[in-house]
């Protein structure tokens, strides 16, 4: 059997103000899983990404990695979870392309020859070697969406959990990422509106409107599902 | 559109490019502090800390006069010492009358303002020199290895990482605004200086919240990359023996400035 690497339990959230966004979430994630969660703006996509390494922290159950989200073990969790945020300027925050890959694994309490190590392995996953030395501000917006992706490779995390990753990309960009993401030896759970890189990158697909997920499953069955897919506001490729 | 408006790094390959940050940054705040504890009217320290300008010009490789064409930016700051003029008492030199009073400037605060000036202008020139021969990352770098507390370099490295996105942010709301700017035939347009005060103030309330917004994102996006609280660097600089030696001798170099400058 293949092992679980994140299993969600009946997770409910609401935010200050009221807002209900998780209505009772439940799923689960096995290693190598390359999983699409689609639904329409102001599903809780965000929010339940958000949970996933206790950012935000709702009701319910979360595992990661066979072990339970709790206060404690927060900072090994968070390793275990790369997430990688919808915005590359929130995500790269330090002044240098290196500093910030080497962030994650420097919070890590690695020593620091091997964080080097990873900062160049990580770099290399997303073709971005010769951009060590350079500038956050100087980056094309692929290039630093592939440099956000590298922030979170460098901390060797069990799944990538990405928001929105194909926003805002001009089509080179994008097919360059696409390719990217193929070739990541690593379990995945994206959240996109693109519905194109959903049919073309990833065997399952989640759909989630008004914080529950109103279907789970194989993505080319629920494509050919026009009445699922006009009912949350989502378009066939 | 993008603002690289603040970046004043000038790529090159001279050997003050390749000096330690470090050592860059403590000979420019020795030599600022150096030209401060200079006596007023100390003429020949003044002439040689402006020819150690110009070499350290010359040796940068950006032309002898780089700093020079862009150091009156800091003039206008130098006036605010503009009342020693008329506060040191010393001989009268000139007088003006001015609605009901008298200013009458002095020599000692003639020489004390004069000297004022070239001093802030000689130590801007090598401020400005430092931040172009160094990449302003590994001025932050350097601050943090010479043990400047943490919280004051935490913040120069974002507000240097944000400047840039901010400034961007602003240029984007002043196109929206132009944009919508239009006027009917044969209207005068763009309303009253209160009305536009108006929308000018809600423009700076909306880039504060944005920005208020943005910094939520990223502490998140800090926090899921296991920060706890403490910011954590590398420490990839080691000195070399002849940055040692460029610091050894331009320290020399200051003290010699010093004595001249009491002769």
């Amino acid at each position: 059997m293949t092992e679980n690497v994140v299993t969600v339990n009946d997770l409910r959230f609401s935010y200050p103000d009221g807002h209900v966004a998780l209505r009772g979430i439940s799923l689960n994630l096995c290693a190598g899983d390359k999983v699409a969660l689609v639904g329409p703006n102001g599903a809780g996509k965000s929010t339940l990404m958000l949970h996933m390494n206790g950012i935000l922290d709702g009701r319910g159950e979360i595992e990661v990695g066979g072990m339970r989200l709790t206060r404690d073990n927060l900072p090994v969790i968070r390793a275990m979870v790369g997430l990688v945020f919808q915005n590359p300027d929130d995500q790269l925050f330090s002044p240098t392309v290196f500093e910030d890959v080497a962030f994650g694994p420097l919070h890590m309490g690695l020593p620091e020859a091997d964080v080097i190590i990873r900062v160049d392995a990580a770099l290399e996953a997303v073709r971005m070697s010769g951009y060590r030395d350079r500038l956050s501000h100087h980056l094309s917006v692929g290039e630093k969406k592939r440099i956000a992706i590298a922030t979170v490779l460098s901390m060797e995390p069990k799944i990538l959990i990405l928001d929105e990753p194909s926003a805002g990309l001009d089509p080179r960009a994008r097919r360059t990422l696409i390719n990217l993401l193929r070739e990541l030896p690593i379990t995945m759970l994206v959240s996109t509106h693109d519905m194109r890189l959903v049919e073309e990158l990833f065997p399952r697909t989640i759909v989630m409107d008004d914080g529950m997920i109103v279907a789970d499953g194989k993505t080319k069955d629920l494509l050919q599902d026009e009445k699922l897919l006009n009912e949350h506001g989502l378009e066939k490729p | 559109m993008h603002s690289d408006a603040f970046d004043r790094y000038h790529h090159g390959q001279s050997p003050l490019h390749s000096l330690d940050p470090r050592i860059k940054v403590i000979i420019t705040i020795a030599f600022i502090l150096s030209n401060a504890l200079l006596p007023d009217g100390a003429w020949i320290a003044f002439l040689l800390a402006w020819a150690a300008v110009i070499f350290a010009n010359a040796v940068s490789g950006l032309g002898v006069a780089f700093t020079f064409k862009r150091s009156f930016i800091a003039l206008p700051f130098a006036l605010a010492a503009i009342t020693v003029l008329f506060s040191i008492p010393g001989k009268p030199v000139t007088s003006y009358h001015f609605m009901m009073w008298d200013f009458t400037i002095t020599d000692a605060g003639l020489l004390r303002f004069v000297s004022i000036v070239i001093r802030s202008w000689l130590s801007v020139q090598m401020a400005i020199l430092l931040v172009a021969v160094t990449e302003f990352p590994k001025i932050i770098h350097a601050l943090t290895h010479l043990h400047v507390p943490r919280i004051i370099t935490m913040i120069i490295s974002f507000l240097y990482r944000y400047l840039f996105v901010l400034t961007d942010e602003v240029m984007r709301l002043l196109t929206a605004r132009q944009a919508r700017s239009a006027a009917s035939p044969g209207q005068r347009s763009g309303g009253s200086v209160r009305w536009r005060a108006r929308i000018a103030g809600h423009m700076a309330g909306q880039l504060f919240l944005r920005s208020y917004e943005r910094s939520d994102r990223i502490y998140n996006a800090m926090l899921s990359r296991g920060y706890k609280g403490d910011l954590m660097t590398m420490h990839p600089h080691h000195y070399h023996t002849h940055d040692l030696v460029v610091g050894v001798l331009s320290i020399a170099g200051l003290l010699i400035m010093q004595m001249a400058g009491r002769l």
